[in-house]
């Protein structure tokens, strides 16, 4: 680590006022706290009880919680492209793997260049401390879109979202939005041929560096909620748990994100009772919804299937718990949660228009949070105010 | 009197910048919303709202004196009403293809905010060459904002300008390129954003002015 300090000590002098690099300075203040926690604290005066690990530790820790289903999903489009080309069992995991992380850095990169751009020159027009939210949205983005976004559309959307679902309410745990679900919202609603359909939108279709296979472009690969509006779905349920079906890139293994959700749990970042709740409603809802007939098609999937297909699992997990846009009450918590499980498989059965209602649900409860809030701190000073009139 | 006196400059210029009825005052954006996913309609619309608001000032500004306060808005009201009458009719002669586009926002005319408030705040209290110079200038307030809006929308959302295709075919995902419209744009809640933005920008261009 000590390189590392001299370095940023040997920079200080340059970004201090009327240093030469002083336009820099948000930018390496951003990198600098992002490596070593900084040692000024909230001045005295008032009472402040502070966790020892500050918002840029409990980024780093959703990010690794986040990895497993990114690692995984990399394999999966190496997997998918292999099987779309007919040559999976000739495959060796590693280039399968190798060729999925091929085909998914660019937009990693693409995301986190356009976003963390954006709220540099916002923090350094503003003079303020650079904000950490991006960390997370950056690595969200690329994992809950479909493999073949073109990158240009992506950097559109990423920038969209930064400016107008951010930045425009006061940066960082100011949003009523996430960001990442408005930059995902933009693209579905914006460039819907690149977000739905089963015509070649899941699966990476052309060799990079000579890995991976060209596919035909009449290959076409469905994902489970995409089969759902036929009325008949071919996949496996163990596939869809393990993940080797098409989707999102992020979004398609249970497993790999219920490692996440195991670290984001241990760690106290994410709530249980909304991850739990999210599932809860979900799970009621798709029971409810088992075999009803919609248009001429009778609903095909079963309630816990729910649960594994589409973006459920990853929202409920990574996306609903955002501790800026849930809600914050202990009580809200639950309603929250359960709100969204219920609207999501309300969308996904009823509106064979969207077939993934995930990210709608989420959104529309991230706009009502503060009501919950509101409701559940109302009704709480209602009962204390009766309390003290007997 | 003089006709070019610096009240009545300012009284068709004001409107056109720092009292934007749009972007200052923030009237007239159900309209805005609505008409401006193409560029025709939306300079027919803002065209139409200039002659209407002009006329309608011009007309309550003769009749200010012997209006009674009391039934004032609606003597407004019949003389807007004829005179939108009088445009939605003209425009389905001439330009029948346009005022189906734009259905029932000539109509709407009528509860534009714009022309109310006109009528109540300078017309009933001012002569009719200014009143008419402050109609005019406060439609053409209202048909720039609207033309911008309909310029980005139509751009990006169709990627032509007056029905023309600008953008080349040959960039287009379908024809081998890598180009696609913004579907976005083409809906109202885009065009929201869009007003946001051109609000933002003039007001921040004209920020010592306040």
């Amino acid at each position: 680590m000590n390189p590392i300090k001299k370095l940023f000590d040997n920079i200080r002098p340059h970004i201090e006022e009327g240093g030469k690099f002083h336009a820099f300075r948000s930018l390496v203040d951003g990198f600098e706290t992002f490596a070593f926690v900084p040692n000024t604290t909230s001045r005295a005066g008032s009472v402040n009880i502070h966790d020892a690990i500050d918002s840029k530790r409990i980024m780093s820790f959703v990010v690794i919680a986040l990895m497993p289903a990114l690692i995984f999903g990399m394999y999966n489009v190496g997997y998918q492209n292999a099987l779309a080309a007919g040559v999976l069992p000739h495959c060796h995991r590693w280039d399968l793997f190798l060729y999925g992380a091929l085909a998914v850095l660019p937009k990693i990169i693409v995301s986190y260049v356009v976003g963390l751009g954006i709220e540099f020159v916002v923090a350094q027009w503003k003079n303020e401390e650079i904000q950490e939210g991006f960390l997370v949205s950056g690595i969200l983005i690329p994992m809950i879109i479909p493999v073949n976004t073109p990158l240009w559309i992506l950097a559109i959307a990423v920038a969209f979202s930064v400016i107008f679902a951010k930045e425009i309410f006061g940066g960082t745990g100011m949003n009523i939005f996430n960001p990442a679900l408005i930059t995902r919202a933009f693209l579905f609603f914006s460039y819907p041929s690149v977000m739905t359909g089963d015509d070649n939108v899941w699966v990476a279709q052309q060799s990079i560096l000579g890995l991976g296979y060209n596919v035909p472009d009449t290959y076409t690969a469905a994902t489970p909620l995409g089969q759902a509006v036929t009325g008949h779905i071919s996949t496996l349920d163990i596939n869809a748990v393990v993940g080797l079906i098409p989707g999102s890139i992020g979004e398609t293994s249970v497993i790999a994100i219920a490692l996440g959700a195991i670290l984001l749990l241990w760690t106290g970042i994410a709530s249980w009772k909304t991850m739990f709740s999210v599932f809860a409603g979900g799970a009621l809802m798709g029971w409810l919804l088992e075999g009803v007939k919609v248009g001429d098609v009778t609903n095909p999937i079963l309630w816990y299937q729910h649960l594994i297909y589409g973006g459920f699992a990853f929202g409920a997990v990574f996306m609903a718990t955002d501790p800026v846009t849930s809600a914050r009450t202990e009580c809200g918590k639950y309603v929250y949660g359960f709100l969204i499980g219920i609207v999501a498989v309300m969308v996904r059965v009823l509106n064979p228009g969207y077939p993934e209602g995930m990210m709608l649900a989420i959104l529309l409860m991230n706009l009502f949070a503060p009501l919950v809030d509101y409701c559940v701190v109302q009704s709480n000073i209602n009962k204390r105010a009766k309390r003290a009139a007997k | 009197m003089k006709l070019f006196s610096d009240e009545n400059k300012a009284a068709f210029s004001s409107p056109l910048n720092l009292n934007n009825p749009v972007t200052v005052q923030v009237l007239g954006i159900c309209s805005a919303l609505a008409v401006t996913s193409q560029l025709k309609p939306a300079i027919i619309m803002g065209l139409s709202v200039t002659v209407i608001t002009a006329m309608a000032n011009l007309v309550i500004s003769l009749l200010r004196k012997t209006i009674p306060n009391r039934i004032r808005i609606i003597v407004q009201l019949v003389v807007v009403a004829a005179l939108v009458t009088i445009v939605s009719q003209l425009l389905k002669a001439f330009v029948y293809d346009v005022s189906v586009q734009l259905s029932v926002y000539v109509g709407l005319i009528i509860t534009n905010c714009i022309l109310m408030g006109r009528l109540e705040a300078f017309a009933m209290q001012n002569g009719p060459w200014a009143s008419t110079l402050d109609g005019i200038g406060n439609g053409l307030g209202y048909a720039w904002v609207l033309v911008a809006v309909g310029f980005v929308r139509e751009l990006f959302g169709s990627g032509k300008l007056f029905d023309f295709q600008v953008i080349p075919d040959s960039w287009y995902a379908a024809n081998g390129g890598w180009y696609m419209n913004n579907g976005m744009m083409v809906m109202p809640a885009m065009s929201l954003i869009i007003v946001g933005c051109v609000i933002w920008a003039h007001r921040s261009l004209n920020k010592e002015e306040k």
